[in-house]
């Protein structure tokens, strides 16, 4: 609320494993000697998923994780986007996506090295959808996959949607982050309905276990977090 | 009207009164007669006046007749349905009912069917109906969706509706309307009656028992009232509405030609004797915030001692948890004190009920949980810890004691803080004068109606045209326009979006015939697993843990279940804090699985963390105005205890006691900061939502806002910017800060990121059956198909703002958590009364709003504000 907060502040950068990475507003991670944008957990066509089950969601979440992703995109214009892994909520998911959806997605693709990398949500890709598929990559002194390996080196996974909750004074927010080590990154999702994980589950302690320091998605900016700041949910 | 008692009444029934040697009362009789007449009635009764059994009458005696004219014959269908708003209601009303059909030898056969009923039970019912089955408003719904509802209902004859005035306030009431307006349906002969306490508006409740149909004028006037006093013993029947050609009477209105919506009969009966209630009066002087109530509970616990069985009701569960432990502390004379809440395991509650009845009990601490009708045997006294918040329900709490309504009730109010003074002595003239205060009349919610639809689609296919028509006949939905009804019916079929992306998973489909059927057997699943409209806060266990033996220091979750907290208050405990719950003071350990793991504290440790849940009740608008009045009028304050009386003067030397209309705006710099405090005394949910608008337009003002609180009189907000010296500058700065354009552009940027908002969605989603319940347990098998609420929030709101379940999460905002509705009422009271006066430091008054600071929570939806300030102290770290 106090007037330092109210120029937007749309990145922070941050070392990772001896390279600069940028962590961005939308909750996407740019390596700019890669030139290189990360995305994870997509979780597209999550409320046609459901509405298969009878729970009508409103149907515009595709819609609103794309508009977040183009942002990112047009940010950076990067040579190179990899998606890591749960782009699709379902293998059902890139049958379903709709026109107007299928044309933003090409457009935002287009002039790119797409990289799709499966996860479990979405194991198997259709090629209509564009871009290539590969299970893991390496990226200068990093590995790009879904699932956090446990005891690997220096990493960039999603997976595990991440979120931080901050208890001030009996005023709780809980907003999706990035949690880093210096060595590891684990990316928060950037799916408009996917849900989150506290960061203080006991998942992530081995894969970090020197600590880590957060990094919250605000309305305006960025924060640092220090994990002894977050609290469960 | 009768002519006489003795048609009426079969001989077995009169000699079974004479055995008891009672008399039928005037209304009992009167409700015989118009059951047989076919009239609907509702009868407004104070508590003891027999209320229960004059609604039950006309069936016994119907009954009783058919049984006597064949007696080989067997119903196929119900004879009586009978809904309750609480499961214990039903259960007891269907005891007291047995003892008068076993004592007369009559062969009806009656059950209860709540949601504990086990399956078979249910099956039973409904191949083999008893004749009278007591049910609540969810079980209806239930019993409606089925295949057989027809065949269960098509000889229904009579419907008793008990605690009318407690169920028609809320969403439940809308599920029952509805309900009603099927049965009526199902069986047109059927008639209804409505049980109430006394109420403000009784044609809201008339309105409600009858369908909702513009009938033609009918001939020779509308209903005449008429005194029928001085008749029957005890029980003087007040209005009388006369008996019309057509079942339900319609009061026409002066004009020629126009027709007002159809009533059922009303039976009034004035209350018996005067109820003998009191303020206790402290010689101590209370605190001026603060709701324990602690210097009052030797006193409470003497009149304990001095009663046979007293009912002791406070406003929250906290206040139950401290006034329970403050009593125990006290009881020296090991005096039965029981304590009763909502949160506690249902196997203990029902422990304290059944030892109340039995009369072993000799007090009871409270919620509201005991606020209804249920018989609790010989409650001599009621002590009323805290604010009373209403009119209404005070006296329903008062008529808690002393079932007979010929003797006086004794109630005490025990104000706990010294504003609650003044409160206690508005609630004392409204009781004194009969005054009352019940809340407006329901506009059905839409979440209620789509639940509605697809439990009908359940039941048997339906012509839009026609349900349309069935359900405008329920009276919180007689103005239901076409359009927001095909909203609805498109909501439940595909979720009712301008993108039409479902129509292949469609639940309810519309055939060539016109006919709208569901899918299939699935979704009729999902709607029996999701009906009701009570989505209360995420529950979480409290387990008793106890000490790991292998590994020493650990606690293994292998203690029973205490009882049931709110999620979000366990969200703010850290391991080690020590609260107060089921009347222990008990440690938190950690979080186990589905349970709040929790240890008992060591002998004399105190609770660190005060509470889990503030005032339940806002203040009351009619209590709320009385209060003001006292407050203006110095004459009146000679009523007041001498404490009171000082205060008030003290406020009067050192700043202003405002009038009735008023709003005071006290500005004050403490501690480096300015202050402001204002009193409305419009209830602390208006007062919260008036609060966080205030501080957003504080904040374009750069007054640098940091902060508010708010309680049920006022609020003080704090900041670094100089409100006094803005005022100064520009005269008119307050207007414009309270004007009522708060409530256009403001409001709906806020509600973009409120919380409160969040919620008030969260369970219009639930009703209306966007997403399922969420049941214990399920957390973690169910993780994939769980879905944030918030989330969805946020994606409806940006791209189908006026989405039948936005505009349903709105209108309860405006009467609920936000109140908006008495927000705008408020505003528009002030408009040109604001009085402004700038202070050196608090006032009297302003001290009691005050104190709340550190002991309520500091309201702020804004993230980036506490991230900030989390992330400070990541930079302390590093700096240190």
């Amino acid at each position: 609320m106090t007037a330092l907060l109210k120029n937007k502040q749309t990145t922070t950068e941050i070392g990772l494993s001896g390279q600069a990475a940028v962590l961005d507003l939308t909750g996407g991670l740019y390596l700019p000697d890669e030139d290189a944008l990360l995305v994870a957990d997509l979780h597209f066509e999550k409320g046609s998923s459901f509405a298969r089950r009878g729970m009508m969601l409103p149907p515009y979440d595709t819609r609103e994780t794309l508009k977040a992703l183009r942002e990112a995109v047009y940010r950076f214009d990067p040579r190179v986007v990899v998606a890591l892994g749960d782009s699709f909520h379902d293998v059902g998911g890139p049958e379903r996506l709709g026109d107007e959806e299928r044309a933003t997605l090409s457009e935002v693709q287009k002039g790119r090295d797409w990289i799709w990398i499966p996860g479990n949500h979405d194991h198997s890709l259709p090629e209509s959808i564009g871009g290539r598929v590969l299970s893991e990559m390496t990226m200068g002194a990093l590995v790009l996959r879904h699932e956090p390996l446990e005891g690997a080196g220096a990493e960039v996974a999603g997976h595990l949607h991440p979120v931080g909750k901050v208890v001030m004074r009996g005023r709780a927010t809980r907003r999706r982050c990035f949690l880093t080590d210096g060595q590891r990154c684990i990316m928060p999702a950037l799916g408009a309905y996917a849900g989150g994980l506290n960061a203080c589950d006991a998942a992530f302690k081995p894969l970090f276990p020197k600590g880590f320091t957060a990094y919250l998605i605000g309305t305006e900016r960025i924060f640092a977090i220090a994990r002894s700041m977050l609290c469960r949910d | 009207m009768p002519k006489s008692s003795v048609p009426i009444l079969p001989k077995v029934f009169r000699d079974w009164f004479k055995s008891r040697g009672w008399e039928p009362r005037a209304h009992q009789l009167e409700l015989a007669t118009k059951a047989r007449e076919g009239r609907s009635v509702l009868l407004v009764a104070p508590t003891g006046a027999g209320k229960t059994l004059a609604g039950f009458l006309p069936s016994l005696i119907d009954l009783a007749e058919e049984r006597q004219a064949s007696p080989k014959k067997t119903r196929s269908s119900l004879h009586t349905l009978y809904i309750s708003p609480l499961k214990a209601l039903a259960t007891d009303v269907a005891r007291n009912l047995e003892a008068p059909v076993q004592e007369m030898g009559l062969p009806i056969r009656i059950e209860t069917r709540t949601g504990d009923t086990p399956a078979h039970k249910r099956a039973r019912q409904i191949e083999r109906p008893p004749d009278i089955l007591l049910t609540t408003p969810e079980q209806l719904a239930l019993l409606l969706a089925h295949r057989e509802a027809g065949e269960l209902f098509k000889g229904l004859r009579r419907v008793v509706l008990d605690e009318l005035h407690s169920l028609v306030t809320s969403k439940r009431g809308d599920l029952l309307a509805l309900g009603l307006a099927r049965l009526f349906s199902i069986a047109p002969d059927l008639t209804a009656v409505g049980l109430s306490a006394t109420v403000r508006e009784p044609d809201e409740l008339r309105k409600f028992l009858v369908p909702q149909r513009s009938l033609p004028s009918p001939r020779g006037g509308g209903s005449e009232r008429v005194s029928a006093s001085g008749w029957g013993d005890s029980a003087t029947l007040g209005e009388v509405a006369l008996p019309t050609p057509s079942r339900a009477s319609s009061a026409t209105s002066p004009l020629k030609g126009e027709v007002e919506l159809p009533l059922a009969d009303l039976v009034v009966v004035e209350g018996g004797a005067k109820p003998d209630i009191r303020m206790l009066d402290l010689k101590e002087a209370l605190p001026l915030a603060g709701h324990t109530a602690a210097l009052s509970m030797p006193a409470v616990y003497d009149l304990i001692r001095k009663h046979k069985t007293t009912l002791v009701f406070v406003n929250t569960r906290m206040q139950a948890e401290y006034t329970f432990q403050e009593l125990w502390n006290l009881n020296d004379d090991s005096l039965a004190i029981a304590l009763h809440h909502g949160s506690l395991d249902v196997s203990q509650r029902r422990r304290v009920e059944e030892a109340m009845t039995a009369g072993k009990l000799r007090a009871v601490v409270c919620t509201a949980t005991l606020d209804l009708g249920i018989d609790w045997g010989d409650v001599d006294l009621v002590v009323n810890v805290g604010a009373p918040k209403g009119a209404s329900r005070i006296m329903q709490r008062i008529g808690r004691s002393n079932h007979r309504m010929d003797e006086p009730s004794k109630a005490y109010l025990v104000p706990a803080n010294r504003f609650e003074i003044l409160e206690c002595r508005a609630a004392l003239d409204a009781v004194h004068e009969a005054a009352q205060d019940t809340p407006d009349a329901r506009i059905g919610g839409l979440d209620v109606l789509c639940q509605h639809i697809l439990g009908m689609a359940c039941a048997d296919p339906f012509r839009p045209e026609d349900l349309y028509e069935e359900i405008r006949s329920a009276a919180p939905y007689a103005g239901l326009s076409w359009e927001d009804f095909e909203a609805c019916v498109a909501f439940v079929a595909t979720g009712g979006y301008a993108l039409r992306a479902y129509e292949r998973f469609a639940k309810i489909v519309k055939g060539k015939d016109g006919f709208w059927r569901v899918r299939d057997a699935r979704v009729a699943q999902q709607y029996r697993m999701n009906v009701g409209t009570i989505v209360e806060a995420t529950m979480i266990k409290v387990r008793l843990g106890r000490t790991s033996r292998s590994r020493p220091g650990t606690v293994v979750p292998r203690g029973k279940i205490l009882g049931e907290i709110e999620e979000y208050f366990a969200e703010t405990l850290t391991p080690g804090d020590t609260f107060l719950f089921a009347g222990e003071v008990l440690k938190f350990e950690g979080l186990a699985e589905d349970a709040v793991l929790v240890t008992r504290a060591n002998p004399g440790t105190d609770p660190k963390i005060p509470s889990y849940e503030g005032g339940k009740f806002p203040l009351s608008t009619f209590l709320a105005a009385r209060v003001r009045e006292i407050l203006a009028d110095p004459f009146e304050w000679d009523r007041l205890p001498r404490q009171l009386t000082e205060y008030l003067l003290q406020q009067r030397r050192r700043s202003i006691v405002p009038g009735p209309r008023d709003l005071l705006v006290e500005t004050f710099p403490r501690g480096g900061r300015f202050y402001m405090t204002c009193f409305p005394f419009e209830g602390r949910l208006a007062h919260q939502t008036l609060g966080m608008l205030l501080t957003r337009r504080l904040e374009r003002a750069r007054l640098k806002p940091l902060g508010f609180v708010a309680n049920d009189y006022g609020l003080a907000v704090w900041g670094n910017g100089d409100i006094a010296a803005r005022v100064g500058r520009e005269p008119g700065f307050l207007d414009e800060l309270f004007s009522e354009d708060m409530l256009g552009d403001d409001l709906e940027d806020w509600l973009a990121e409120a919380a409160l908002m969040k919620r008030t969605f969260r369970h219009c989603a639930v009703i209306a059956g966007l997403i399922e319940r969420r049941f214990p347990g399920q957390e973690k098998t169910q993780r994939q198909v769980t879905i944030s609420t918030d989330l969805v929030y946020d994606v409806l709101r940006k791209h189908e703002p006026d989405h039948v379940l936005l505009r349903a999460a709105r209108a309860d905002a405006a009467t609920g958590l936000l109140d908006v509705k008495r927000l705008g009422m408020l505003l528009q009271r002030i408009r040109g009364r604001i009085i402004h006066k700038p202070l050196d430091r608090v006032s009297p008054l302003g001290v009691s709003v005050m104190l709340e600071i550190g002991r309520e929570r500091v309201y702020s939806d804004d993230a980036d504000e506490i991230l900030a300030e989390a992330e400070a102290a990541l930079l302390d770290e590093a700096l240190a």
